[in-house]
Formats: C-alpha cells, sequence, structure tokens
C-alpha cells in the first residue's frame, strides 16, 4: 500500500494544528493545536516507519509521545497560572511586554 | 531469537552528563525529604559540587580520547550512537558546565533581595493577594530552581553532542521546559514573569512542533535517524528532493528559534525582559551555546553534503537577523530589551560564522574553520554577557531592579566602579579592540570570508558599527547624563554575584589581549567526527 495518502493526511493535519495556533486567542486551544502537530509528525514517523522497513520511526513517536505529555505538564501549570492571576485565559491579554 | 542484547554504554565517557542528571534528580529528593530551612544550603553546595565534578570529569574525557591529537578518530560515538564526544562536543560541554557554575552563582545571590533569593517565595500563591504576603514574610523561597536548572543542564549537554535526530529532539525538550517554569518564578513584577513564561512556552512549543516534523520528513527521505546514515543518504542523492528539502527547512526553524535568530526572534526581547535576571544571563549564554552546538552538528555533520540547497537560506537568516537585531536596539528603554535585541545582533554575527562551512580538505592549515570561529565567538559572548546581565541585577531601587534606562542616567557618578564595568561589557559586545569582542568577531568574519560568504561580511561590518552606536549610546547615558530625581542606586552583592562580574569581566580582557592559547585549542579540536 502506498504511503502517499499517510503522509498527506499528516501533512493536513499539521498544517490545521498550525494555523491554529496563529489564530486562535485561547492560550488552551493554542496549546491543543500543538499537540495536533505533534500528532501528525507521529503519523507521520509511523507512515515512514512502514515506508522505510525499519522501527526507528515507531520509537521516534513513542519519544514523541512521552515529550508530547511532559509538554502537557509544564504547560498546563503555566498557563493555569496566568489564568488564576488575570481570570483569562487570552494570549491577546497578556500584553505587558512590548516593543 | 538469541536473546536480549543489552545496549553498550560507555559509562565513564557520557559522565559528565550522568553526573548533572544525578545531581538534578538527588535535588528533587532533597526537596521531599530535607527541612525547609536547611534546603537552600544543601541544594546550592550539591549543585556546586556536582557541576564541578562535572567540569573534572569532562577534563579527564577530554585527555583520554584528545580530539586535538592526530588520532584517526579524534573523538567517540558513544551510546549505541546516541551521542558522539568530540573536540566541539567536549568544549561545549566544558564551556557550558563553567557557565552553569556561575549561573548557581547568580541563582543563589541572597543579599540583593534582603536574604531571600531572586524567585518567587511561593510561586503558587497569586500576585498581591494575602497568601503572597505571608509568603513573601515568612521569608519562604522556591529551592526547586536548582534541580530545574541542572535538569536544562544536562539537556543542554546532551544538544550539541546528539548524533541522531531522535537524541536532538529529547535534548531540545529536556533543556527547554524546565527554562520555561524558571521564566516565570521572578519574585518581583510577577505579571511580568508569568507573561514571558507563557509566551516562551507556546512560541517554544510551536517550534518544536516543527522540528518534529521536520524529523519526520528527514526520516522518511533518508530512512534512518542517525546522522552519518542521513550524511550517507544526502550525498548519494541526485538532484532535489522536496522531502528532504523541507525537512531541513523545518528543522532548521526549530534550532533557530532556540538561538533566537530573525524571524523566529520575537520571543527574545519579551522573555529576556520578564524573566528573572539571573534566569536570563542562564538562558542568554547557555541557550546559544547548546543551540549552535547542536545546529553546526546537525547542518555541518549531517546535511553538510548538499550545502548549496541551503547556504542561500542561512545566508538571508543571518544578514535579517543582524540588520534587525541592531537597528530595533537602538530605540530601546529598558536595558533588558537593549540586551536581548543585542543579542538577536549577536546570534545573527555567530550565524556569519556558521556560513563558513568548507570541506575539511579545503582548509589551508593553520587557518580557522566555521567551527573554530563560532565556538570562539560563543566563548567570548556567553561570558561577557553572563556578566552584564549580573550587573543588571545591582541597579535597584525600593522596588527592585531598576532596568529603565531612563534611572540609568548618572550612573557613573553613583558608582564609577558598576557604570566603568559595564561600559566596559558594553565596548566588548560592540568588539573594541583589546576586548574579547573583537577577536571573537574577526574569528567568525575571517571564516565566513574565507568560505566566499563576503557579502554577509560586510553587511555584518555594518551592523557592528550600528550596534557599536547603541552600545556607546548607553554609555554617554551613563556618565554624561545628569541623574534624574534620585538617580539610581547600587545595592552591593555578596560574594556569590560579585565573582560572577569579575569573572565574566576578567574572560573578557584575558581574552581579548591573549586569545592566542584558545584559538590554538579550537583550532585543534574543532573537527566533527562522523
Amino acid at each position: 500500500m502506498s504511503p502517499t495518502p499517510f503522509v498527506v493526511l499528516s501533512a493536513i493535519l499539521f498544517t490545521i494544528g498550525a494555523v491554529g495556533v496563529l489564530t486562535r486567542r485561547n492560550a488552551i486551544v493554542v496549546f491543543m493545536c500543538v499537540e495536533l502537530m505533534l500528532n501528525a509528525s507521529n503519523l507521520a514517523l509511523i507512515t515512514f516507519a512502514r515506508a522505510n522497513g525499519n522501527l526507528e520511526g515507531q520509537i521516534a513517536a513513542f519519544f514523541v509521545m512521552v515529550v508530547a505529555a511532559a509538554e502537557v505538564v509544564v504547560g498546563l501549570a503555566i498557563i493555569m497560572t496566568i489564568f488564576r492571576t488575570r481570570r483569562s485565559a487570552s494570549v491577546d491579554d497578556a500584553s505587558l511586554l512590548k516593543y | 531469537m538469541n536473546g536480549f542484547q543489552a545496549p553498550k554504554i560507555e559509562y565513564f565517557t557520557v559522565s559528565p552528563i550522568l553526573i548533572v542528571l544525578g545531581v538534578a534528580v538527588l535535588g528533587v529528593l532533597i526537596e521531599a525529604f530535607v527541612p525547609r530551612a536547611r534546603r537552600y544550603v544543601v541544594q546550592v553546595v550539591l549543585a556546586m559540587a556536582g557541576l564541578i565534578a562535572a567540569i573534572v570529569t569532562s577534563v579527564m574525557v577530554f585527555s583520554r580520547l584528545n580530539p586535538g591529537s592526530d588520532s584517526p578518530k579524534g573523538g567517540s560515538i558513544v551510546a549505541e550512537g546516541a551521542l558522539a564526544v568530540d573536540g566541539p562536543a567536549l568544549f561545549c560541554w566544558l564551556l557550558l558546565l563553567v557557565l552553569a557554575l556561575l549561573a548557581v552563582m547568580l541563582f543563589a545571590e541572597r543579599r540583593l533581595e534582603g536574604g531571600v533569593t531572586s524567585f518567587a517565595g511561593q510561586a503558587a500563591a497569586l500576585p498581591g493577594t494575602e497568601a503572597e504576603r505571608q509568603a513573601s514574610t515568612q521569608g519562604l523561597e522556591h529551592t526547586e530552581v536548582f534541580p530545574l536548572m541542572m535538569f536544562a543542564v544536562s539537556g543542554m549537554l546532551m544538544f550539541p553532542a546528539a548524533n541522531d535526530m531522535l537524541t536532538m529532539f529529547v535534548a531540545l525538550e529536556v533543556l527547554s521546559l524546565p527554562l520555561y517554569l524558571l521564566c516565570g518564578l521572578a519574585r518581583r513584577r510577577r505579571l511580568l514573569s508569568q507573561e514571558a513564561a507563557m509566551k516562551y512556552f507556546l512560541l517554544g512549543a510551536f517550534s518544536s512542533g516543527f522540528f518534529v516534523y521536520g524529523i519526520a520528513l528527514v526520516y522518511g527521505y533518508a530512512g534512518s535517524m542517525g546522522f552519518a546514515q542521513i550524511a550517507e543518504a544526502v550525498s548519494g542523492q541526485t538532484g532535489s528532493d522536496g522531502l528532504l528539502l523541507g525537512g531541513i527547512a523545518l528543522m532548521a526553524v526549530g534550532l533557530l528559534f532556540k538561538i533566537g535568530a530573525v524571524p523566529f526572534h520575537s520571543w527574545t526581547p519579551d522573555v529576556y525582559q520578564g524573566a528573572p535576571t539571573a534566569v536570563t544571563a542562564f538562558m542568554a549564554a547557555s541557550t546559544k551555546v547548546a543551540a549552535f552546538g547542536a545546529l553546526l552538528r546537525l547542518f555541518y555533520v549531517a546535511f553538510g553534503a548538499n550545502r548549496n540547497e541551503w547556504l542561500p537560506m542561512m545566508w538571508i537568516v543571518a544578514i535579517l537577523t543582524m540588520v534587525v537585531g541592531s537597528v530595533l536596539a537602538l530605540t530601546q528603554t529598558d536595558v533588558k530589551r537593549l540586551l536581548a535585541y543585542s543579542s538577536i545582533a549577536h546570534a545573527g554575527f555567530i550565524l556569519t560564522g556558521f556560513l563558513g562551512i568548507r570541506s575539511l580538505a579545503e582548509v589551508p592549515g593553520g587557518s580557522l574553520t566555521g567551527v573554530s570561529g563560532v565556538l570562539f565567538y560563543l566563548t567570548t559572548y556567553a561570558l561577557t554577557t553572563m556578566a552584564a546581565f549580573a550587573l543588571v541585577t545591582v541597579v535597584r531601587d525600593s522596588a527592585g531592579e531598576t532596568t529603565a534606562l531612563a534611572r540609568w542616567q548618572g550612573l557613573g557618578k553613583e558608582s564609577p566602579l558598576v557604570a566603568g564595568t559595564f561600559a566596559f561589557l558594553l565596548l566588548a559586545m560592540a568588539g573594541i579592540p583589546l576586548t574579547s569582542g573583537f577577536t571573537g568577531k574577526w574569528a567568525v568574519f575571517a571564516a565566513a570570508q574565507s568560505a566566499g560568504a563576503w557579502p554577509v561580511v560586510i553587511v555584518a561590518v555594518l551592523a557592528s558599527a550600528v550596534a557599536a552606536y547603541f552600545y556607546v549610546k548607553v554609555i554617554v547615558l551613563m556618565f554624561f547624563s545628569e541623574p534624574v530625581g534620585e538617580g539610581p542606586s547600587v545595592t552591593s552583592p555578596s560574594i556569590l554575584t560579585g565573582s560572577v562580574i569579575v569573572i565574566g569581566t576578567a574572560a573578557t580582557l584575558v581574552l581579548g589581549v591573549v586569545p592566542g592559547a584558545l584559538i590554538d585549542l579550537l583550532g585543534r579540536v574543532g573537527v566533527f567526527i562522523r
């Protein structure tokens, strides 16, 4: 079976994630879009592992999942602190630092 | 199947990383088991002892592998091909460990804040609430910053030594995640600090998303994660391949974000300004060293064969970085933001050295390669910038550090010593002869020029002139302006911050006056093994 449809799907998911990061305002949604980008990469890694006939890509996908989980811990902690301080998780409201 | 084959790990060679990781884990245990009153002393002593032990073992590894000699290998690939411990990697390790030791001293500074560290007493207590006041009157402090920093250092050690894309990605995250947290832990101006943490985190996670997708594409092209296999696939190619070029571009985004190159620089000023100054000093110096080490290895070792395809992109990035960094620094009114924009400009100068890529056969004996030039510049810049940020922490008023440039007017009358040292560091960053900045710039420009990147070198010289203007502007402000209002005041720091300033300034002077020994060493160790 050709790997092309899977690669194309992963590229579409990656693009949706990247566009979401750039356009959404809520920090949690922005963060979910980043996770979508990471998962799109996982799909690509696994597709290429199958196409190349070795396991390195699958192992990499596991590591990406672990890293994504660690990132959630750190990221949600930061976003929660901001939300408790400002009563808002909008990335546009946090604008004290500029120019 | 013939059973399970245990992987072979060369424990001695990777021991610096293991020591730092071990100290970080021990630090977490100390948080759990040692009484609060004693944690600060235990954590500081442990972190310093661990870093010194790691420096000693790095030197031992260096003398064992002896990368400068004419031995056929000059380094070794360890841990089943995951790490390459060669000249550039070992040099980055030593530099990073020294910088980390200086950063621990800055983190441990207690006199400036009147008996507590400059980190939030209790990060969970909201700014301006009763809980925060209580934490402050009880003198609470977060000693978790030391293990967090050690985790970041272990990631930084792995980053320039990573010899496959997966290790590089894991190292990138191990160095980034603790830094995101450290940025949000300032004791004063907590809203700014939290905002800096969020901006750094969201943009950092965004860029690492690009990095992972780039890894997937390059893996799809080469069929392997290892740099050696990628290099083989890349040099065997005929014609260009979308998968490979897309992958290179996406991986470059991830790394250029970390070094703060234009157009991926927008986080730098905000994060440098909002983070606690000790963290900014650590981040500005160490992250640049680690990320440039990784950038050099990835592009020289794995993608070196098709450099004609990615060099034009890097030329443009280097030119943009120097110009944007220098020009935007002209309008800054805050010392930390000014230093942030100057660090962007410096990233551009270092990228100029990165463009000095040539194959080994083309390098005439005794001339500087791109790798040596970049490593030399990193050494000079990192020590200078560490001392500069350490000096920013001692200029204070009742609300903490005074970072507004307007309040620095007349600092030369208030404290000629502080203002004089800061002026010297700024002159070094501007690249005035007899400071390390001059020799650093000369090293990278010479490397780039001899590889044919002379248009970039011309832009770099012009950008240096623009940069010199805003550095001198600050010096004029400090010495030839009358103080406004009550003027800035200088709090005398403890021996910790004091020695960071002295070491950084001394290194700036020594590397400017007698750079020969270090350049000789770098000329010998500046070769990657494959």
